[in-house]
């Protein structure tokens, strides 16, 4: 590469928009607010591609960028750089982030249209989008750590944007809680990689991890747990899931970009990012596999009941980040971010659509109050059908490719029964997207009269970026196709990332398989699909009564699902209750009588003492001049004593 | 010779420095301390501070003192008469202060410090070779000292606006302005108005 | 040549007259004219240590003492014009606001 990469600048570009609009406020205006922030994420989308051009330009194993900005701190042995770290890895997510990031800032443009403040979203959004980049470039652990908090708190702030509405606040509370949790355990795992390698810095660390930890030992096996256990608090798995169906509280545009394409993939991405260390402790990788399948399925089950399209789209998100867990548990990396990155496309795409359905029903989010949309959204529909089709899994379309590997990959790697739970999953997914589209696009219109009245197709700032998304949920895809000598072309680039690992689950092994079983599980994957969706069809389009008898016969399955388990409930009385009244207690004996008792003795004391000491002070200059004087005579004398 | 300038010079400072703190009128008061800039000018010069000493009498003679004489006359202070047994005592108190600060700093500098060699070595040679004394500050000002000269400007410019502000006063509703021949506001009188010291 | 300590001698006693100015003067002029004067004594110290140490770095500080002498000239007065604005006096013993 030549020159200085500059990688600094894709996050700073971001960052500048967030102080221009700070400081010149509503003097922007809420178009210059608009252009500002999509001119700053275009820009940096561009110099991404720009960044990655030149990194594909490099020989194979050179391809991997450090940059050092600045050093932070430098304490004893410890020394943290500001640094940036682009490799095949970090360059698919900044494409991602960034590409995605600017068809949503772009999409947010007509979405917010009719939002009072929509200079303070803009603002979120592009500080998100600072701490997105930060986490997904840097070269540290501490400085991802930023990021990560970073995106924490934009999201907090973006749930809780109309924070008039008290559901808002308080979605936008939990969440960040529940964030705690999770940042708690990756902290905890930072610390203790850190306290073994004395670095934090990736490479390094990788480098020297191989020599200091045997393999499945304890504290390797520890470290990467509590890694894994942050992993689960950003990326909503089990049990940490609850905040993200919340966050759909949050403007639409926020959920695509931070609750389903970017910030939730955090999780996986730093699994990804720290394999190396994954690997030595075969015992993680079996609870993320583990936990990754349990989330896909149980998430998916809560999906087929929810009637908010957000919320079905939210147990998606968090069931499809179960996917990509599973992937990474099995070995099978790539597959992981090839999902994670094809998911971006459709899961972004699924959300702007039901976004523009939203925007066009003037609020309202009850699927059984829609239906028949589909000729009144001719734009929105299309492109929400692809979108379906490829989260279904239907060749070609982008989501087939990727969930077929990660299948694949369980399977080969000797994991059958994480295979048949995905597969189950699958059917599921297919069942229940379908069963969205179907509620919201055909059939007989339920539409309140009002909401018929005011049913308009979207202004072109929302269909755009809906068309751009379809394309590469069709298309995405391709990069990846199963069956190739070497593995696809996706798999080559991120091979030098990857190849570092012990052993590649999914890849290794398949080439040693036959073909023809590879052909039999696509066969069996579509076919799962497909009956997902036939029976979608067949319960919500061609027989509806057979979704009510359904419904009937299963009641208790039913009520369960509808309750999402009453696993809110069950936290509600294990956890927030108990932790509440003690802190009540505590309250009400050790801080209003101890803390604040010490608190005003010390008032007490003090105002008695100064009640004697204020008559010395009265106020003249001279005076004081007067005693200032004494006092440095004084101080002579006492140094002139021989 | 040096030395009998020297000493004339002093004299002149120390004289009329003292007729600064002793004249009743705060105008002629200030012109004494402009006689006494000007003949520790002189001193620096002698010291071969000639940067110095042209300085002390551009700025401290000449701008600084201006500034004391426009506000004397601006606020009319022609006359200051003291009065009252407190400040009688005080003024006794202080005077007592002074002679003894006086008498220590003598005792402080002939019992601890000998006399100076009275040639500072070193110095005649290579300064008559050396570039003038304004030139040898001007490279230090600009390359050593280069970061807190620039923030010297700052504290200027900081002063300036603060003095500005400070002076243009409160701006108050024009009935609260007194009219002239009201009575004086003195420390006896009760505590004026809130909002004033604000 | 001067000695070094007449030279200090004189700064001593140019520092003492300020002083007692500005302990036995109630006009807030002449005090602060007294406190010029004790400026000027730490200035003449400073020269007399840069001669007698032979570096120019003592002139430098008095440069940048006449620098911060100036400000807080400009920024006293201003106080004290708006001071006799407020109270019509610029007699320090008539004036005690400065306590709690």
């Amino acid at each position: 590469m030549n020159g200085a990469p500059l990688l600094w600048l894709i996050p700073a570009l971001p960052l500048a928009a967030v102080l221009i609009n700070l400081l010149l406020g509503d003097r922007l205006g809420r178009r210059g607010a608009g252009w500002l922030a999509c001119g700053a994420v275009g820009l940096s989308f561009a110099w991404s591609v720009l960044s990655v051009l030149r990194l594909a330009a490099l020989p194979e194993a050179q391809r991997a960028v450090v940059e050092s900005v600045y050093t932070w701190m430098r304490v004893g042995d410890l020394s943290v750089d500001v640094s940036f770290l682009l490799d095949p890895l970090s360059a698919v997510m900044i494409l991602v982030v960034t590409g995605v990031g600017f068809l949503i800032h772009v999409y947010s443009t007509g979405y917010m249209s009719h939002e009072p403040d929509v200079r303070r979203f803009f603002l979120y959004l592009n500080l998100f989008m600072f701490a997105m980049l930060t986490l997904v470039l840097a070269d540290n652990f501490l400085l991802m750590f930023v990021g990560w908090e970073g995106v924490g708190l934009c999201s907090y702030l973006l749930i809780g944007f109309w924070y008039e509405r008290p559901a808002a606040a308080a979605a936008g509370k939990k969440a960040f809680i529940v964030n705690r949790i999770g940042d708690f355990g990756f902290l905890l795992g930072m610390f203790t990689l850190f306290a073994w390698t004395g670095t934090l810095q990736f490479q390094r660390m990788f480098e020297v991890a191989p020599q200091l930890f045997p393999a499945g030992g304890i504290v390797i096996t520890v470290a990467t747990l509590l890694l894994f256990l942050g992993a689960t608090g950003k990326s909503a798995q089990l049990p940490l899931y609850v905040w993200l169906p919340d966050a759909m509280e949050g403007p639409t545009p926020v959920s695509a970009l931070i609750h389903a394409a970017t910030m939730v993939t955090a999780g996986v991405y730093m699994v990804a990012r720290t394999h190396v260390l994954f690997q030595l402790a075969p015992v993680s990788l079996e609870v993320v596999a583990w936990v990754g399948a349990a989330t896909a399925l149980f998430a998916a089950t809560i999906g087929l009941a929810q009637n908010d399209i957000k919320r079905v789209l939210a147990y998606s998100t968090v069931s499809q980040l179960g996917y990509m867990f599973m992937a990474c548990g099995v070995g099978a990396f790539t597959a992981g971010i090839f999902h994670l990155m094809t998911h971006a496309f459709f899961k972004a795409l699924l959300f702007l659509g039901a976004g523009s359905v939203i925007h066009a029903m003037s609020g309202e989010q009850d699927m059984r109050r829609m239906g028949g949309l589909a000729a009144r959204l001719p734009w929105t529909h299309g492109a929400m059908l692809m979108a379906t089709l490829a989260i279904a899994g239907i060749p070609p379309f982008a989501g087939f490719f990727s969930k077929d590997e990660i299948l694949a990959s369980a399977f080969f790697s000797g994991h059958p029964a994480i295979w048949v739970m995905g597969l189950a999953g699958a059917v599921l997914t297919a069942f229940y997207m379908f069963r969205l589209y179907l509620l919201t696009f055909r059939g007989r219109p339920r539409l309140t009269h009002e909401a018929e009245h005011h049913l308009h197709e979207s202004p072109p700032a929302m269909i755009v970026p809906l068309f751009v998304l379809a394309v590469l949920s069709v298309l995405g895809g391709l990069v990846g196709p199963p069956l190739q000598e070497g593995g696809h072309p996706f798999a080559r680039w991120l091979a030098p990332v990857f190849a570092s690992g012990a052993h590649e689950g999914g890849h290794a092994a398949a080439h040693e398989i036959p073909v023809a079983t590879e052909w039999m599980l696509i066969g069996l994957s579509v076919l799962v699909a497909a009956a997902g969706i036939a029976f979608a069809f067949r319960a919500y389009l061609w027989s509806p009564e057979t979704a009510t008898r359904l419904r009937e016969r299963l009641s208790g399955v039913h009520r369960a699902l509808l309750n999402k388990y009453w696993v809110d409930e069950l936290y509600e009385w294990t956890v927030v209750r108990p932790v509440y009244h003690t802190a009540q207690a505590f309250w009400r004996f050790w801080d209003t009588k101890v803390v604040d008792g010490i608190v005003n003795g010390v008032g007490v004391t003090l105002e008695g003492v100064s009640a004697v000491l204020r008559l010395f002070q009265t106020g003249f200059v001279g005076t004081y001049a007067l005693l200032f004087t004494l006092g440095v005579v004084a101080l002579l004398l006492h140094f002139l004593r021989p | 010779m040096i030395t009998v300038l020297f000493v004339a010079f002093a004299a002149i400072l120390v004289v009329s420095s003292l007729l600064v703190i002793l004249h009743r009128n705060p105008l002629t008061s200030a012109l004494f301390l402009v006689l006494a800039f000007c003949s520790l000018a002189a001193i620096y010069l002698l010291l071969h501070a000639e940067f110095i000493g042209l300085v002390q009498v551009v700025v401290y003679a000449g701008a600084i003192m201006v500034l004391f004489l426009f506000v004397i006359m601006y606020l009319n202070l022609g006359h200051d008469v003291e009065s009252g047994v407190t400040l009688a005592l005080r003024r006794g108190l202080g005077w007592l202060l002074g002679a003894v600060l006086v008498a220590e700093g003598a005792l402080l500098i002939t019992g601890r410090l000998a006399p100076g060699p009275a040639t500072p070595q070193a110095l005649t040679a290579a300064a008559a070779a050396a570039p003038g004394n304004t030139q040898q500050v001007g490279l230090l000002l600009y390359s050593r000292y280069l970061f807190p000269f620039e923030i010297t400007s700052i504290i200027l410019l900081v002063a300036m606006i603060g003095a500005i502000v400070i002076a243009r006063g409160l701006r108050e509703p024009a009935p609260a302005e007194a009219p002239a021949g009201s009575a004086p506001v003195t420390a006896a009188a009760p505590e004026e108005a809130p909002g004033e010291d604000a | 040549m001067i000695p070094l300590s007449w030279l200090l001698l004189l700064s001593a006693v140019l520092f003492c007259i300020g002083v007692v100015g500005v302990l036995v003067r109630r006009n807030a002029i002449v005090i602060f004219m007294s406190i010029e004067l004790m400026l000027n004594a730490s200035n003449l110290a400073f020269v007399a240590f840069s001669r007698h140490l032979n570096s120019l770095d003592g002139q430098v500080f008095v440069f940048f003492v006449m620098t911060v002498a100036a400000a807080e000239v400009a920024v006293g007065l201003a106080i004290i014009v708006n001071l006799f604005r407020l109270r019509e006096t610029v007699f320090v013993d008539e004036i005690n606001l400065l306590k709690g």
